[in-house]
This record gives structure tokens, C-alpha cells and sequence, in this order.
């Protein structure tokens, strides 16, 4: 199917808008009525025709518009791109591993062409066509993990990996759920999950580390991630939370169906081949609730999982004071029916909604 | 003497040590303040003669004990950034086995600290030990601005002037825990300054 690229603002007026395809495959996160941390990790091996899963870097009609966005927040602020001098290996595997990816996954948007270590690379989508020394940096306009990562939708977190842990040691990071590469640059994979609240205690970052740790090349795996964002801004950085935080007080029970986006973290795990460091791109989709609620399973589903989230977590994920006026805007979606297993929108089997009685 | 337990915390926050003489010929002793009674305490004569002792001394009056334990070689730095150098050159020259201490303020610690990694010496093998004051080095996320020797939470950041409330998040890079703007979704309404403890 032919991409239609979308000419859109993250930020400013907020342009950003999906289509019906772009909802139908969004990656609603909660495969039952409840949520709970949990590793829920899987492979990352192709899943239903378009949907995110499908291919390995996922390019969707936000593309063109995303990578704009990103080298706006660079321009802004290059400390989002840092790699230690250690990892500019890994930045080569990365380079590779999304060129190869993506030119066979999507021939059409994107060519590699290989002559020993001469390798010319095209992105159709954002005019590109440059030829460069593999493993020689002078040769590119950037180092290998910016270059490569200024042209994929997505931040990336490059880890080390040594004394069993993983190492945050480099990364682009533009589209984030309110942390910073900066400080958290260097740290080891408890030091930066640090301020998670709950999962430390039940286990979790034990267990998924145990699980990375052994990610073999060719086998990657995959997992999803959530929070909520007001206005479909991408960069929710702590960087910049004093300006962006503000929006979060704009909701009212008139505009709450526009603005109130879920944000869904296609989080996937890569096993890098001459580093053997972990590459674990963090890919963020946006949906506002109106969309959402076009699927009738996502309406009934999300008002029961926002109405029993543990108070923590609906502190962590920051929206905690706009609970209530989500919940009575979600409760109009709620009509009390039972509701199928799965993330997947099932439209043609789930019935649709009943006239809610109101509350 | 008495010394400041610390609630415990997340993952990121450090947990500092007790002082404890090691086998080894070279040992770098770096204090401020108060941090030279955990130098007095380990300190004997065998263990001094292959000591060097950087003291920054801010306002304590211990360098003269410090002196009189007759280290190998001692110095008085009237700051840390003024003492960074010469730390650099010390552990620039530092030999496999080289012992190191670091003990005072969580801000001193936390920047030798970061010399002696750059210098390779894994963290896990430093010895630390918190002495006097409770006061953080914090970073602004948003300017980037670091101020030293913060007591209160919230605070204002002396870089930008934002009011910053104070996380345990630390970076052992920066040296630096981290300070986020307390009133971006309330602008103005600044919880009143109470000691980053009480």
C-alpha cells in the first residue's frame, strides 16, 4: 500500500491528525480490561498484514513530519543526540541493521546499494541519495547513529553491554516520555529505571534485564509501553517541561476528546553484530481519545483501565489531576459489555456501542 | 560525630560507605569539612606513610590534625574546582592497586568520584564515607545549570531562576541529582522551602 505522508505539526497549532488506517492500526496497548506493569515481552517477528508489527522499523504517513519535528528539537538542543566515545561501533551496526531493514521491508521508499565498504543509500520520502565509506565517519554529515537516526521515526537508546547490565552509552532522544538522555546517559538499566514506582518491587526490571541480556542477534523482541499526553506533542522532554507543562491545565470536557492523546511506546529489542551491544528503539504513536473511541472495544476497554489504575501509576504517568474529567468524557463508551482478548479493534466481531444511560 | 542516616531511596541514589584502612602502598584521601574526621578515624602511622590527602577544609578547622598524621603528602585546597586539577594529575598517575577515599559532602564525593572513573578506576572499587553537611549538588534539567550545596526543596536554580523541586535521580556523570520546575502546571504556586530531610 502507498504511503500518503502526512504535512503536519507536532507542536504550534498541532496539525497532526491519523487517518482511519492510522487508527485501525494503532497499537492499542491493553490486551484485557485491567493494567499492570508486566515484562510482556514477545518476539518481534512480523505480526498482521500493516499492522505496526508487520516490519521491523515501522514507517507510517507521520514519517516525513516526524523526522521535521526531530531535527527541529536537535537544532534546539543537540544534547538530545550523545553518544560516549565507546559506541561509535554500535552506531555503525545501527546504521546498517536500519538501512538493510528498511531497504528491504520497503523497497519502494528505500535502495541500498553495497560495493564492498562503498555503500550508497537512498530515502526516497525525505529526498536523500548519499554515498559514503561504511565504517568511515568523514564520510557522512553526522556520526553513523545520528545520521541514520535523524532519518527513522522513533528515539533510540544504544546499550553497552557489560558486568551483566546494560548501559545507557548512547541515543537519540526526541520523542520522549519525560526523561532525559542527558542525565540519564551513562547510567545502568536500574539506575535509569530508577524512578519507575511499583515495578522495582514486583520484579520487573529483574527479570526483563535477565531477558535482554540474552537477546541473540536475528531474534529481536518487542513489548509495548504507555502514558498520556495532552496535544499531540512529541516532545515531552523534562528538558522542556516547563513550557509543555502548562497544557496539561488547557483540558476541558468540551476539547478532552481532541487533545487527550494516548501515547503507545512500540519498545523493540535488537541484538547489534560486531558490538554486541542492544539497540532498543522506543517508538512513540499518538491517538486522541475521539479516535480511539471509534472502536468500540478500545472505548469500553480504556475507560476500565483508567478508572482502576493504581493512584502511583496514574501519578507517574502525570495524569493524575485530569483523571476525572477523563473518566467522565470515557464513561459515555462504557456500556458495560464484555470485551474480547487482545490489543486488536475486532470491528467486525465486537458489537457496537449500546446508548449509555447517563451518569 | 554522629552520622546522617539516610532514607533509603531508588536505584539511582548513591549509598555511601564507611571508611576502612585497605592492603596497598598508594592511597589518595580526598575531604572537605567534616570529612577529615573519617580520615582521622582509619588513620595510623603504616597507613599514612603511603597516603596522599587532598582537604578542602570550607570553614572546618581539621587541616592541622590532618597534618599532623603526617601523610605522605598533603594539601589544603581552598575549593574543590580550585583542587580539581591537581586530582587530575594525581590519578593521572595513579598505579594498579591505588587505594582511593573519598569522604565529606555527597557534592565532593560525587565529583572525585567522577575524576577517579574518567581515570578507569570502576566506581564499586571506591571507598566513600558521608560526613557533615546534607546539602545536594543539582542540576536544572532545563538550563543545564549545576548548583552547589542546595538545602532546601524546593529551590531556586541560580543558573535560570526556575523553581526546582529536588529528586533523589542521580547521575554519578554529572555528580548531580536532579532539579525539575515545580510550578510548570501552576505557575507561581511554590510550596514554601523546607529542608530536603524534614
Amino acid at each position: 500500500m502507498t504511503i500518503q505522508f502526512h504535512k503536519e505539526t507536532f507542536r504550534g497549532e498541532y496539525s497532526f491528525h491519523n487517518s482511519e488506517r492510522a487508527i485501525k492500526r494503532f497499537p492499542f496497548p491493553f490486551d484485557k480490561d485491567s493494567y499492570m506493569y508486566a515484562v510482556n515481552m514477545e518476539q518481534h517477528r512480523g505480526g498482521p498484514a500493516d499492522s505496526v508489527y508487520e516490519k521491523r522499523f515501522d514507517v507510517d504517513e507521520h514519517y516525513v513530519s516526524e523526522m521535521e519535528d526531530r531535527a527541529l528539537v536537535l537544532a534546539d538542543d543537540p544534547l538530545r543526540c550523545q553518544s560516549l566515545p565507546h559506541m561509535t561501533l554500535a552506531g555503525w551496526d545501527l546504521l546498517e541493521l536500519i538501512m538493510v531493514s528498511k531497504s528491504e521491508d520497503y523497497p519502494e521508499l528505500f535502495e541500498l546499494h553495497r560495493d564492498g565498504d562503498q555503500w550508497r543509500w537512498v530515502n526516497k520520502p525525505l529526498g536523500i541519495d548519499d554515498t559514503f565509506t561504511f565504517m568511515d565517519e568523514t564520510t557522512l554529515p553526522y556520526g553513523p547513529m545520528e545520521y541514520i537516526t535523524r532519518q527513522t521515526q522513533g528515539d533510540f537508546c544504544v546499550l553497552d553491554q557489560r558486568d551483566d547490565n546494560l548501559w545507557m552509552d548512547a541515543g537519540t532522544v526526541t520523542t520522549q516520555a519525560d526523561w532525559s538522555l542527558d542525565f540519564d546517559i551513562g547510567m545502568n538499566f536500574f539506575e535509569w529505571h530508577a524512578p519507575v514506582p511499583l515495578a522495582h518491587e514486583k520484579g520487573i526490571f529483574v527479570r526483563a534485564l535477565k531477558f535482554l541480556l540474552n537477546i541473540q542477534q536475528g531474534a529481536p523482541a518487542r513489548r509495548l509501553n504507555w502514558t498520556m499526553t495532552v496535544n499531540p506533542l512529541l516532545d515531552t522532554s523534562p528538558e522542556n517541561y516547563h513550557k509543555w507543562g502548562i497544557q496539561k491545565t488547557t483540558l476541558t470536557p468540551e476539547n478532552i476528546g481532541s487533545k487527550q492523546h494516548l501515547r503507545v511506546e512500540l519498545q523493540t529489542f535488537f541484538r547489534l553484530p560486531r558490538s554486541n551491544a542492544l539497540v532498543f528503539p522506543i517508538r512513540c504513536y499518538l491517538c486522541s481519545f475521539d479516535d480511539l473511541m471509534t472502536v468500540p472495544k478500545w472505548g469500553r476497554r480504556l475507560h476500565r483501565v483508567i478508572r482502576d489504575l493504581p493512584v502511583e501509576l496514574a501519578t507517574y504517568k502525570g495524569f493524575i489531576d485530569n483523571r476525572p474529567m477523563m473518566l467522565d468524557y470515557l464513561s459515555k463508551f462504557d456500556d458495560g459489555q464484555p470485551t474480547s482478548l487482545g490489543i486488536w479493534p475486532d470491528l467486525e466481531t465486537e458489537p457496537p456501542l449500546k446508548v449509555v444511560r447517563s451518569s | 560525630m554522629s552520622k546522617f542516616e539516610f532514607p533509603p531511596s531508588i536505584k539511582s541514589r548513591p549509598v555511601w560507605g564507611t571508611l576502612e584502612p585497605r592492603a596497598g602502598k598508594h592511597h589518595l584521601m580526598i575531604a572537605d569539612a567534616a570529612g577529615a574526621e573519617a580520615i582521622l578515624g582509619i588513620a595510623t602511622p603504616e597507613l599514612m606513610a603511603g597516603t596522599h590527602i587532598i582537604y578542602i577544609p570550607r570553614g572546618a578547622d581539621h587541616a592541622d590534625a590532618l597534618r599532623a598524621q603526617n601523610p605522605a603528602q598533603f594539601y589544603e585546597g581552598p575549593t574543590y574546582a580550585a583542587s580539581v586539577s591537581r586530582i587530575r594529575r594525581v590519578l593521572q598517575d595513579a598505579s594498579m592497586g591505588l587505594q582511593v577515599y573519598l569522604t565529606g559532602t555527597e557534592g565532593l564525593m560525587g565529583q572525585a568520584m567522577h575524576e577517579a572513573m574518567q581515570a578507569g578506576i570502576p566506581h564499586t572499587a571506591i571507598q566513600t564515607e558521608h560526613r557533615g553537611s546534607v546539602a545536594r549538588r543539582m542540576q536544572c534539567v532545563h538550563c543545564k545549570g549545576i548548583t552547589e550545596d542546595v538545602e532546601t526543596d524546593p529551590f531556586v536554580c541560580s543558573h535560570c531562576g526556575l523553581n526546582l523541586f529536588v529528586r533523589d535521580h542521580y547521575s554519578r556523570r554529572l555528580a548531580a541529582y536532579q532539579g525539575v520546575c515545580i510550578d510548570a502546571e501552576d505557575p507561581g504556586n511554590v510550596p514554601e522551602p523546607k529542608g530536603i530531610y524534614e
